[in-house]
């Protein structure tokens, strides 16, 4: 009996991976063919170009610019692979921020808020405590805590008014978004010492985190290396011209920490009964309330430190006057969480797929003339996909022979998939 | 005075007519997300519009010869062409929640994502640059209703009401004012309006009395989507010189918390949307030199920051809602799939 459940299980699993990777095909296949009808009816823009863009949307990873000659070239590219690995960090832990509030049956769409809380305040503790005051390692982990309480903070804010006033978690976070983006606004914009003037090619920039606080002169300034930097511990050496840091490993760490969470905890297991049925966990006698409260901390506290390995690489920049858009990295934390089916060892790789395509943009920016956006349309598809991959699951299932189609969705494990794929109100509906 | 009137309704009219769109989509049962994301898609579609008719003989002749009527039907059929471009994106939203019974929240955030994408990627190849605007002249000049529109004097004092009314007004602005109480009525006081409501409330119930809850809820999206559209292209038109950029600045965000400030009813909605707009004028010319007198600078030089302005409306919406969750009116039935066999 134990035998066969573990056996239906594998088959449940092995139908989500099916489902995603369904999404990821269509997904790129519809960038495809945008690229091909606007290659087709564009003047400029012939089939040969089309067909160079395709090109690169399947494989833009595995390009190495174009020849003397002008046609693209093909292989090992370290400096692609080592900055996807650098953008993935955030989005990991961003997509494990969503996943931790799915499975808990909220839609975290908050993560954009949450990591604009911790930008801030990492950018403020790291540019803001003097180089002479702490070693560096020590700036950097309060810098680094710091964005993860904030981040944690901003997320409690829907969490409470959905926990004690039943409030719809998504307008909550939505409206928590704006207010955060003005907040980080209005702080950069009040507290001028952190605004770049040192470099003076871009304005409304916050200074990288390498820049430290130092006294020169008795006037306080900013001093390029002398700052915080995360350490890189050789992974320069493996993808040489790359931003790739040790961020990634932490990042992959934290998945790690979140699967123990959530799969061999006590309270992963109250946090994940909460999503199933938020009145039968309160029966069973699981605080309901703090559970939710909990879950949206956790997942604030990801963004928030999605936001501070990203910023304290040293080598980033904050456009702090963001009260009109929200950073694409909290957004972008969605696809991955659902295609990874809230899975934290699913998001890892996830993470680092969303980072590819972004890479990819790149590169379609840089050698056709095709730009990053198509790859903004592709992620944008996967994720209307994942609103009914339960369909696409189904799909899948009834393909397979020996088995009664209509079995499928009435067996428990796949109810369980329908609370979980679907980031509906959980407790509410239930 | 004139001034502050004006400004507020360039920001409150778009406000209004796309929380509208919030309000049709949700009292049928489909919670609209996307209101944002079909913004950003009309305003490119009517942007487009307008840049390639200016490209015909019959726009350029009427503008050079001041016909003022051909004008100001080119931006009558662009709000036409985004609503209905409008209604056609939002069409996904409609399949995905009505047809396959996705989940409405997650379908609503993948048209958010895809509208600014699919808009950029394309501005990009069309203009090569981040922005689309008009093929020449600008907003002011083609489509706004001057004096010399009338025919009289610039020097001539039209009073009050005539100034704030009449003189450096968008014909948009009113079309979008009637649209609304028009749409008001309807969903109010037929036929048609009662049946949708029913459908947002208790669709078992609706479809036991033969109605159509499939139909009413694609009808409720679909006008949703014409009117975000439209909006989304009033609001390029009047505050962005006709200029799309694949951004809306968040109104379509702030059009949802207008509409739940607005408790789901427009007349509420309507002042929720002056209270927003004045917000948004107070906060955008801040800076601004005291051109007519109207206070404005007077805020300025209040220890208020220009930034608590601009937070307000989402505060203030969290507020109320927090404080009416107890007995918030909003849809029951909404964002919940409609199931036949569901009891």
């Amino acid at each position: 009996m134990k035998n066969q459940g573990r056996t239906l299980l594998q088959k449940d699993g092995t139908k989500t991976v099916l489902a995603s990777l369904l999404s990821i095909v269509i997904g790129l296949a519809v960038g495809s063919i945008l690229v091909l009808v606007v290659g087709l009816f564009s003047d400029n823009l012939g089939m040969a170009s089309a067909w160079e863009g395709i090109r690169l949307i399947f494989f833009g990873i595995l390009s190495t610019g174009r020849n003397t000659s002008g046609s693209l070239t093909w292989g090992f590219n370290p400096q692609s692979i080592g900055n996807m690995l650098f953008r993935a960090t955030p989005l990991i832990l961003t997509g494990l921020s969503v996943s931790v509030a799915f499975k808990t049956g909220l839609f975290n769409i908050g993560a954009p808020g949450q990591y604009l809380m911790g930008t801030m305040v990492t950018l403020a503790i790291a540019l803001g405590i003097p180089v002479s005051a702490l070693p560096s390692p020590v700036i950097w982990l309060l810098a680094f805590l710091g964005g993860m309480l904030a981040g944690a903070l901003w997320g409690c804010i829907p969490g409470l008014v959905k926990a004690l006033l039943n409030i719809n978690e998504v307008l909550a976070c939505i409206m928590t978004n704006w207010i955060a983006a003005n907040l980080v606004t209005w702080f950069f914009d009040a507290n001028k010492m952190f605004q770049n003037t040192v470099e003076n090619t871009k304005s409304s920039y916050v200074y990288k985190t390498a820049y430290g606080r130092t006294m020169v002169d008795g006037a306080w300034t900013y001093v390029d290396g002398s700052g915080v930097q995360t350490a890189k511990l050789g992974l320069d050496k493996i993808f040489p011209g790359s931003q790739v840091n040790a961020g990634i490993l932490i990042a992959i760490l934290i998945a790690v920490g979140v699967y123990i969470l959530m799969t061999k905890t006590t309270l992963g297991y109250q946090l994940k009964a909460c999503g199933s049925n938020r009145h039968a966990a309160r029966y069973a006698g699981i605080n309901d309330k703090r559970n939710i409260v909990l879950s949206m901390a956790i997942a604030g506290a990801l963004s928030g430190a999605g936001a501070s390995l990203y910023y304290l690489a040293g080598n980033t920049e904050f456009f702090w006057q963001t009260y009109q858009s929200l950073p694409a990295a909290g957004f972008n934390g969605i696809p991955v969480a659902l295609l990874a089916a809230n899975n934290p060892i699913g998001v890892i790789f996830t993470g680092c797929f969303m980072s590819m395509l972004n890479i990819v943009g790149l590169q379609l920016t840089n050698l056709t003339a095709y730009n990053e956006y198509i790859t903004d349309v592709i992620i944008s598809v996967i994720v209307y996909l994942s609103a009914f991959s339960l369909l696409i699951k189904m799909l899948l299932s009834s393909r397979k022979k020996g088995k009664p189609a209509q079995a499928a969705p009435d067996s428990p494990a796949e109810v369980k998939a329908v609370e979980e794929a679907s980031a509906e109100k959980g407790g509410e509906r239930a | 005075m004139t001034f502050l009137i004006q400004q507020t309704l360039l920001y409150a009219v778009p406000l209004m007519i796309v929380a509208l769109a919030g309000v049709f989509a949700e009292r049928s049962g489909i919670i609209n997300l996307a209101l944002e994301g079909i913004m950003i898609f009309g305003a490119f579609i009517g942007v487009l519009f307008v840049n390639m008719m200016q490209g015909f003989a019959l726009f350029h002749d009427a503008f050079a010869a001041k016909s003022w009527l051909t004008l100001q039907g080119l931006e009558l059929l662009a709000m036409l062409a985004a609503g209905v471009m409008g209604a056609v994106f939002s069409l996904l939203l409609s399949f995905a929640s009505v047809n396959l019974k996705a989940d409405q929240t997650i379908g609503g955030t993948a048209l958010n994502l895809m509208a600014p994408a699919l808009v950029l990627f394309l501005i990009r190849i069309i203009a090569n640059q981040n922005t689309l605007g008009m093929a020449e002249g600008d907003a002011a000049s083609w489509f706004m209703i001057k004096k010399s529109t009338f025919g009289i004097d610039r020097k001539t004092d039209l009073g009050f009401l005539g100034e704030t009314f009449i003189n450096k007004v968008y014909l948009a602005t009113y079309v979008c004012i009637l649209l609304f109480v028009v749409l008001s009525v309807l969903l109010y006081k037929t036929k048609f309006g009662l049946r949708l409501r029913s459908c947002g409330e208790n669709p078992q119930a609706a479809d036991s009395l033969g109605i159509n809850v499939y139909k009413m809820r694609y009808a409720g999206t679909t006008i949703s989507g014409a009117l975000a559209g439209m909006g989304g292209f009033v609001y390029a038109l009047t505050t962005a010189n006709c200029a799309s950029t694949g951004d809306v600045a968040g109104f379509g965000f702030l059009a949802l918390a207008v509409m739940i400030f607005g408790n789901w009813k427009p007349l509420n909605i309507a002042g929720a949307a002056l209270l927003f707009g004045l917000f948004k004028c107070i906060a955008a010319s801040y800076a601004s030199i005291d051109i007519n007198g109207d206070g404005v600078c007077m805020l300025a030089s209040a220890p208020i920051s220009s930034h608590v302005y601009r937070m307000l409306p989402y505060i203030i919406t969290l507020v109320v809602l927090a404080f009416t969750s107890k007995k918030s009116r909003a849809p029951k039935a909404e964002g919940i799939p409609y199931d036949k066999g569901q009891r």
